[in-house]
């Protein structure tokens, strides 16, 4: 049987929960062994070559391309998995769905104490770039998620248990000290 | 403003658990609460600012901000919007040149939604300035917003006659309408005040229990405790002082009969109060209302004079030594949960409005952490009839598991809407022959409101008692026109997100939850696991604080065990899964912002 195939990506994350992957430590050295890595900043592979198995998703959606992203995620893996916080629960950019869209751009581009330079007093709207959602989206409100990894990031431990339990196929083991709160 | 906040300060002892009424005083004096009204009010109270604010912040009738020279608030009720409101709405913004929630440029007034007001047979209904107008139309809107261009005072608004009964009367001067349909023991106007007084001085404090135990009544507010119990149970802890409270509170939706009683039989009311402090051994009575019903403030208040000139209330009452018992009354400001016994406590204390944990129970530790006894406005009025025919006489009404009668509050879609006193026992089929609805138009009956059931015509032999249908009264009947997801469960589901205290998790987040899933299913975008979610979902509610949470996924998870074909017939049939996520409405605002055109 061919290995699986892992696909990765960071949307409105902060790089922590792939750090997170890679505090497998000398097990990332088994992982190859286990699966083959597709689309994925581990390997700098940018586009889908092929369908894959899983795909880890970090951070929500905060733009039009994190949507994308994460649909063309969909349409090619088999299993999607919410991996942290910020892609269960929109996390830390999320503090942000308070405010008016409008009133976090002034803010960042016009008003705020650290802008500098702006004299022509505009708010980037190039074609190019992404457009601001609404509001930050937690993935699952998006595309269907078919599993969450807890954690700011989920230990590296979870991501290694997760990822053998999917690939065997055996139950994952999930002791008090996993699931309790503090 | 110092003066008269200092004036409003003195006139309740510098006293902070009166924090309620300077708040309500100075909302009334100033329109709003200032920042430096909050200053003041926390200095002179020894307080923090911060839990001034934080009483301000949980009622709906406080502001922060000026709500206008008239501060008018339209009931957005499900009775309201299907008798018309939206007409109405939407005549007061073209008038005013406002959208709800603002206030005009000048000052003049200010326009806000609010939950029900207790006028379901008489919607659509608004309270401009305390003052409460009823059956509006586009044209009376019209009529009432030149008069506020003029600058006419509230009173002086009114044009048409005014309401039946004690509405008219010189010290209501209402529009508000009693629509007293049938007339039973508590609602007899024959009622002498004073007789059950003279009754209980006789008896020792333990026979007047014994009786109402006697009668097997159960509290008339809902969670139907028996009363005699209750009263045992407070009677029997030995503390300095003791209370009782009347809890006129009547926030559930499509409920006002405890509004007819306050306007028709108010003295029947503290003489049951009156009684229940006799029984338990308490000697202060805190009639807590709605701030809704300001407007029966000084007649009530006028009443309450009067019966302590004829020492009805105060000291040694009816000449027997040592029984003394004063009642005041306790206004609320705008918050259906406060009518949750030990909610109300803490609101009347002058704190947030938010239920405690239980037990302990009120009768155990309530208002000043003193043994309390909270009950409804009917179960203390039907005590005193108790009290004068016997315990025998009261269970010759109804069934056997629920005794006496019961006060229906009747609205929707029949002829005759308004307040029925029937039996227990009565069925769904024979209230709506009652009522002017014609059966094979009625959709369904909403029993019990919100946090009750919504039952179909293959239920409409069920009968009203605590042994299959318990209700606290309310009644909302919809024709067949009636699009009951759309114009009720989602109306009653933004009600109880709107009114949740939001202490417990569940509460505050799991009926926004489904509400997004119940839009999602309105907009076609639902599937069928999404019916199977909110089932599942709702029960998480159970684990909450109050009964506000436990019933708040109600609405919803009734219509889906009684409707489900109106789900169904919503849901996508080819697909098993859609987030309803919507790409171009969710980058608009941004593009808006940044002058873009979307190009998704
Ligand atoms: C959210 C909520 C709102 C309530 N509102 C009222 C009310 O408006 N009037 C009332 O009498 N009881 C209300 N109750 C019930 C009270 O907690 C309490 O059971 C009742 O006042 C006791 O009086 P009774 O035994 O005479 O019925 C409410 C309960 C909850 C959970
Ligand atoms: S969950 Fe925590 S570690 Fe992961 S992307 Fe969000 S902020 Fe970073
Ligand atoms: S259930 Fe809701 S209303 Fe009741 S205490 Fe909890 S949050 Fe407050």
């Amino acid at each position: 049987m061919s290995k699986p195939i892992v696909a990765t990506t960071s949307l409105a994350g902060c790089f922590g929960c792939h750090m997170s992957v890679l505090d497998i430590d000398d097990r990332i050295l088994e992982l190859i062994e286990l699966v083959e890595f597709n689309k994925s900043p581990i390997n700098d592979i940018k586009k889908f070559t092929k369908k894959c198995d899983i795909g880890l998703i970090e951070g929500g959606c905060a733009n039009s391309e994190n949507v994308h992203v994460l649909k063309d995620f969909r349409e090619h893996c088999k299993i999607l998995i919410s991996l942290g916080e910020c892609a269960i629960m929109g996390g830390l950019p999320a503090m942000r769905n308070g405010i008016p869209v409008r009133e976090c751009l002034e803010e960042a581009y016009l008003n705020g104490l650290t802008v500098a330079g702006n004299t022509g007093k505009i708010i980037p709207n190039d074609p190019e770039l992404p457009m601001l959602l609404d509001k930050v989206y937690p993935c699952h409100e998006v595309v269907k998620i078919d599993y969450f990894l807890p954690g700011c990031p989920p230990r590296a431990d979870l991501i290694w248990d997760a990822l053998v339990a999917l690939i065997t196929g055996d139950e994952m083991k999930l002791p008090y000290e996993v699931i309790k709160f503090d | 403003m110092k003066n008269t906040i200092t004036k409003t300060i003195a006139k309740y002892h510098k006293d902070k658990t009166r924090l309620m009424d300077i708040l309500i005083d100075t909302q009334e004096e100033l329109g709003y609460i200032p920042k430096e009204a909050i200053s003041q009010i926390a200095e002179d109270l020894h307080m923090s600012e911060v839990d001034v604010e934080q009483t301000i912040s949980f009622y709906h009738f406080f502001s922060f901000q000026p709500t206008g020279k008239y501060s008018i608030y339209l009931n957005n009720s499900v009775v309201a919007v299907m008798m018309g409101r939206k007409e109405v709405a939407s005549t007061f913004e073209q008038e005013l040149g406002i959208k709800f929630g603002q206030v005009t440029a000048d000052g003049l007034a200010g326009l806000f939604e609010t939950s029900c007001i207790g006028m379901n047979d008489q919607e659509p209904a608004a309270i401009i300035n305390n003052m409460v107008f009823t059956r509006l139309t586009p044209f009376r809107v019209k009529e009432i917003v030149r008069d506020i261009k003029e600058g006419k005072p509230v009173v002086d608004m009114f044009r048409a006659s005014f309401g039946d009964g004690k509405n008219a009367s010189e010290l209501i001067r209402s529009v508000v309408s009693n629509n007293i349909r049938k007339i039973g023991p508590v609602l007899d106007p024959f009622y002498k005040p004073g007789e059950a007084i003279k009754k209980i001085i006789k008896m020792k404090p333990e026979e007047v229990i014994e009786e109402i135990k006697r009668s097997s009544i159960r509290g008339r507010g809902g969670a139907g405790f028996p009363t005699g119990l209750k009263w045992e149970f407070c009677r029997k802890i030995e503390a300095d002082k003791k209370y009782i409270f009347c809890n006129a509170d009547e926030g559930e939706p499509g409920t006002f009969k405890d509004r007819v009683i306050l306007t028709e039989l108010p003295r029947l009311i503290m003489e049951g109060m009156v009684v229940a402090g006799y029984a338990v051994g308490a000697t202060e009575g805190i009639l807590y209302i709605r701030f809704e019903y300001k407007y029966l403030e000084r007649y009530l208040e006028n009443i309450l004079q009067k019966a302590r000139e004829k020492n009805y209330l105060g000291k040694d009452i009816g000449g027997k030594k040592g029984f003394n018992f004063d009642i005041r009354i306790q206004f609320g400001a705008g918050a259906y949960v406060c009518g949750e016994e030990s909610a109300l406590i803490e609101s009347a204390e002058g704190k947030r409005g938010e239920p405690r944990d239980r037990p302990p129970f009120p009768v155990r530790r309530g208002y000043f952490d003193m043994p309390t006894v909270v009950n409804n406005v009917e179960t203390l009025c039907s005590a005193v009839k108790v009290i004068l025919n016997g315990g025998e006489w009261y269970k010759s009404f109804g069934t056997t598991e629920s005794t006496g009668t019961k006060l229906l509050s009747i609205s929707g879609d029949c002829r005759f809407p308004g307040v029925y006193e029937v039996d227990w026992g009565f069925s769904i089929n024979d209230m709506l022959e009652m009522v002017g609805a014609v059966n094979s138009e009625v959709q369904a009956v909403q029993v019990g409101g919100p946090s009750g059931a919504l039952i179909g015509p293959n239920e409409f032999n069920r009968i009203l008692g605590y042994e299959d249908l318990a209700t606290g009264g309310s009644l909302i009947i919809f024709g067949k026109h009636r699009d009951l997801l759309t114009d009720v469960v989602l109306n009653f589901t933004e009600f109880f997100i709107e009114e949740s205290c939001g202490s417990c998790s569940t509460c505050r987040i799991v009926p926004t939850i489904l509400m997004k899933k119940l839009k999602k299913i309105l907009n076609a975008r639902g599937v069928a696991q999404d019916i199977e979610d909110m089932t599942e979902w709702g029960k998480i509610l159970r684990a909450s604080r109050c009964g506000l949470g436990q019933t708040a996924a109600n609405p919803i998870l009734s219509s889906i065990k009684n409707f489900r074909h109106l789900y169904e017939e919503k849901v996508q049939k080819n697909k098993t899964f859609d987030s309803g996520f919507d790409l171009n409405a969710a980058v608009l605002e941004s593009c808006e912002a940044t002058n873009r055109i979307p190009n998704i």
